[in-house]
């Protein structure tokens, strides 16, 4: 080992002197950022769902009484039903919508079928409507009165299980559908090649190779069904009838009996099978992305006649489906007096009984600044979690993913405990648009903060050691690099924030108050009052606005990528000169 | 560093001294007391196998790694603490990490707008930049539109734009293939003694240190191992490690005799480069070149003689590879390379019987370490 040659008289300007800083101001910037992100985190989620949790063990009067309220919970078949009625409907929901979704996914992956472009697009119309729409579809479909019903003299039985696994299954068909679209999609051509080289039959090959190669993305379409089934509060309420789940008992709980500890206690109960299930997806798909090697090639689709013929009658049955849902709900809402009267008549869109417009103005407004101050929130905090190395940003990470296995309704009781108490500073949103902006902003963080994270991933770690080293501030280089690179994807969280904004029921539905109506809780209590023509029109409107909207991100995201991405076109030298 | 003594009094301190730096990451010890320095213009190497600690400790004279003990200077100044932007070095990673939506200008440039320069005095310095490192037809271009070497070459540029004092260099040319590698090593080279700019490089590549390094510091398990010029790193490697890591060594294990200067090797006794290191009977692993074995004629003038049959005959363009077996209890197998020329003066099958000799001059000892006691 050399040891060095210390130099006894250095320069006389820096000779010995321990020069520098520990913190530089910088790196305190960076720390100071991180810092307000977990406290922004501690603040509005777990504070409040240490609320909840707190609540569930103390009577309406606020003593501490133990598991007092889940024992009641559970001896109280009234009550304890709910929890397998919940199970039940999920999984056969989540049996059934998976199941459809599949076969549609390889119709649309595995062929060349005609049309597969428009079959696409149709899946994904459900999107764009709160859960509780299609229930209202199926109720004028099937219901006791509904057109169906009255054709052809054969009543469903629609209030009750049935009719929330059917209108659960249509709402969460296009979910199914693109985790399984992504999976098919992921394969390796070359393991087809090697069965058929070995002499496979197709069926073979299907049950060894398709099958395996998709088994995560089956469990993970699985697991996001079951979560948005149990945690749903819409299609129960509207078509559930007497039949009692989990979501709807919380809102009885709350609204009905204002019990509010035995909502807590509810909450704390739905909240153990969704994060399960969030947990065991997490797991999943992590293996997921190990399946599929940089050096596999992309399977051509097959080009068997007859396999086509079936999938594409099986595909038009099911787009027809989704189509005549939406038709009941356009029709129902122009026409005088479903179905009885069916003269035309736009006054269902006066919405007379709730005073007008208000509710869907609010929604917008709600809608935008969740997108706004969604994507600034997600994009920084993943920026600092991802490029700040402490201890802190691996417990950011971990918390940013508890928001998606947290159900609406149980967000939003949260909410009424931490921002409803007395004497809190947090006082002051309550019952304003912000806090439903923060439910909704909570509500939605975990996919786009995973987005977020993901891509920037992708960039090169290097970014900032390099700037770092030109004496360029990390702040500079985040926004002359990182997020010019970055845009497509802060467009699409912007989206996603935006559309789900726009349909969500379940965080908002405690929060609202007298003058912040939201257009998807319009939608909920003009079908409670009866006014379900008005409660369509106003679905047809949410749903319009959402496809707007879909068309101008559409458009704005082409233009960004033609401003921002113009590096990415490049590919090839020009030749000549410069 | 506290018995560390004023031995040496320098007009000017090292461009880099490194005092025994330790870095620890959880329990895996990355860096154990590694000192070492860089003179002013010096070229030095980092080379190691992955895992040895040369990242690391490149990243803790860089400042984007903070080492858990011993100081870092710079020019005598002490920068231990300092953050990457005070301490005056541009940096050129494996992976370019150019801006990929910046153009080649503007990414040479980066570092200058930060220090407030005029426009035109940005311009004209990317243009001196672009014509040092000979792209001066790419200025508007995206990185993108550029192959591997054109685009570490931008990378170099954007490093040296603010006229650093030290170049650090991250594994520079190994994402490269093998063809622009080597234009690029010369190129690099060159430029570096043009501008007389101090440069570290880490490498697990020896050919590209043996070729571009000044000074070569062979590390392993967080130590040095060895410190010097790239021909005394070739020719006395210091330990078994470096003469395994750098070029080939054909390795014998043996006993030392009593008879200092001798050690016995199976059934053979070879006289071998005189070392006091040795006590008699200690367990010892000779090592020597395959192009310093002696075939043939040249064999016969030599100590260490002994007759092998050849094994394998591997053409490998310049030189050719002899795989050999000594005859009876002559010891291990061994390479040996031959040029082209006195190839064509021997008659080499395989299978056929050659003299052999190691010349002693040539026969390295290291003293293989016991295990246990």
């Amino acid at each position: 080992m050399s040891v060095a040659t210390v130099p006894a008289t250095g320069p006389p300007v820096h000779a010995a002197r321990r020069e520098g800083v520990r913190l530089d101001g910088e790196r305190a910037l960076r720390w100071a950022l991180l810092g307000l992100f977990a406290l922004w985190l501690y603040v509005v989620l777990v504070w409040p769902m240490a609320q909840v949790l707190w609540r569930s063990l103390l009577d309406n009067d606020g003593r501490f009484i133990g598991l007092a309220n889940y024992v009641r919970y559970f001896r109280t078949p009234a009550i304890a039903a709910s929890i397998t009625n919940s199970l039940t409907v999920s999984l056969i929901a989540m049996a059934l919508t998976v199941g459809l979704a599949f076969v549609y996914a390889y119709a649309l992956t595995r062929t060349r079928m005609p049309g597969r472009g428009a079959f696409r697009l149709i899946a994904t119309l459900p999107l764009f409507a709160p859960s509780l729409v299609s229930a209202i579809a199926f109720v004028y479909a099937f219901g006791n009165n509904g057109i169906v019903t009255r054709q052809t003299g054969v009543n469903l039985g629609l209030y009750g299980p049935r009719g929330i696994v059917l209108a659960e299954v249509f709402y969460c068909f296009p979910h199914a559908l693109l985790i399984l679209v992504a999976a098919l999609t992921a394969a390796d051509a070359r393991l087809y090649d090697a069965a058929a080289a070995l002499g496979a039959s197709r069926l073979r090959t299907f049950r060894t190779v398709t099958l395996p190669g998709v088994k995560y993305g089956l469990m993970s379409a699985c697991f996001v069904v079951f979560t948005l089934v149990i945690t749903d509060f819409g299609v129960p309420k509207v078509v559930g009838g007497k039949y009692s789940v989990m979501a709807t008992e919380i809102y009885n709980q709350v609204i009905g009996q204002q019990n509010f500890t035995m909502g807590a206690t509810v909450s704390v109960v739905l909240l153990v099978p969704a994060l399960l299930a969030c947990i065991v997806d997490r797991i999943v798909q992590r293996r997921q992305y190990a399946l599929v090697s940089a050096a596999a090639r992309p399977l051509a689709p097959g080009r068997a006649v007859g396999t086509q013929i079936v999938l594409f009658g099986y595909c038009a049955l099911v787009a027809l489906a989704i189509l005549g849902i939406y038709a009941v709900i356009v029709a129902s809402s122009l026409v005088q007096r479903w179905p009885y009267n069916l003269g035309f008549t736009l006054r269902h869109y006066t919405f007379d009984s709730i005073g007008g417009y208000t509710a869907l103005v609010n929604s917008l407004e709600v809608a935008t600044l969740t997108a706004i101050v969604g994507t600034v929130v997600t994009f920084a905090g993943a920026y600092l979690v991802e490029k700040t190395r402490t201890p802190l940003s691996g417990v950011l990470a971990m918390l940013s993913l508890l928001p998606v296995s947290v159900p609406g309704m149980v967000l939003g009781l949260a909410y009424i405990f931490a921002f409803n108490a007395p004497g809190s500073v947090l006082n002051r949103i309550y019952g304003t648009l912000a806090i439903l902006v923060l439910a909704n902003l909570v509500h939605y963080f975990t996919v786009p903060f995973l987005t977020a994270t993901t891509t920037l991933k992708q960039m090169d770690p290097e970014f900032e050691s390099v700037s770092a080293s030109l004496g360029v501030p990390f702040y500079r280089t985040a926004w002359r690099v990182t997020i010019p690179i970055a845009l497509p994807s802060i467009v699409g969280i912007s989206m996603y924030f935006f559309l789900n904004a726009m349909v969500t029921l379940s965080a908002v539905v405690f929060l609202v108050a007298p003058g912040t109506e939201l257009a998807a809780v319009a939608v909920l209590l003009l079908d409670d009052a009866g006014e379900s023509a008005q409660a369509t029109a106003m679905s047809v409107l949410i749903i319009g606005l959402g496809l707007l909207v879909r068309v101008v991100y559409w458009a704005l995201l082409r233009g960004v990528t033609r401003r921002t991405q113009a590096w990415t076109r490049a590919t090839t030298p020009p030749s000549g000169g410069s | 560093m506290g018995q560390a003594l004023p031995e040496v009094r320098t007009a000017r301190p090292p461009a880099v001294a490194l005092e025994e730096i330790t870095k620890t990451f959880g329990s895996v010890s990355a860096l154990r007391e590694v000192s070492l320095t860089v003179g002013e213009g010096e070229f030095v190497c980092f080379l190691g196998p992955s895992g040895c600690g040369k990242t690391t400790l490149l990243r803790i004279v860089a400042g984007l790694e903070r080492q858990d003990a011993g100081v870092v200077r710079m020019a005598g100044r002490d920068v231990s603490r300092l953050p990457p932007s005070r301490r005056n070095y541009g940096i050129v990673f494996q992976s370019y990490a150019l801006f990929p939506n910046l153009t080649v200008a503007r990414n040479i440039a980066y570092g200058l707008a930060a220090r407030r320069r005029s426009r035109a005095a940005i311009d004209a310095r990317v243009d001196e930049l672009l014509a040092l490192v000979d792209l001066p037809r790419h200025k508007q271009r995206y990185p993108a539109q550029l192959s591997g070497g054109e685009q570490q070459r931008v990378a170099l540029a954007r490093a040296l734009a603010p006229s650093p004092a030290l170049l650090l260099l991250d594994e520079p040319l190994s994402a490269l293939d093998a063809r622009v590698r080597l234009a690029l090593r010369q190129e690099m080279k060159a430029l570096q003694r043009r501008l007389g700019i101090t440069t570290i490089m880490v490498t697990h590549d020896q050919e590209e240190a043996l070729t571009m390094a000044d000074r070569i510091v062979v590390m392993n398990h967080g130590r040095v191992e060895q410190i010097g010029a790239p021909a005394r790193i070739y020719s006395e490697p210091s330990s078994l490690f470096v003469a395994r890591f750098v070029g080939s060594m054909n390795l014998l294990s043996g006993v030392a005799e009593a008879r200092p200067g001798w050690a016995r090797v199976g059934a053979q006794t070879l006289r071998h480069r005189p070392t006091p290191a040795t006590k008699p009977d200690d367990a010892v692993t000779l090592g020597i070149r395959p192009e310093e074995v002696r075939v043939g004629a040249g064999a016969r003038e030599s100590d260490n003689r002994l007759t092998a049959r050849v094994t394998s005959v591997q053409f490998q363009g310049a030189f050719t590879r002899l795989g050999l077996q000594p005859t009876g209890d002559g010891g291990p197998a061994l390479e040996c390379d031959l040029a082209a020329t006195a190839l064509a003066d021997l008659d080499v099958r395989e299978g056929a019987e050659l003299a052999v000799a190691l010349p002693p001059e040539a026969l390295r000892v290291f003293v293989t370490p016991r295990n246990g006691a």
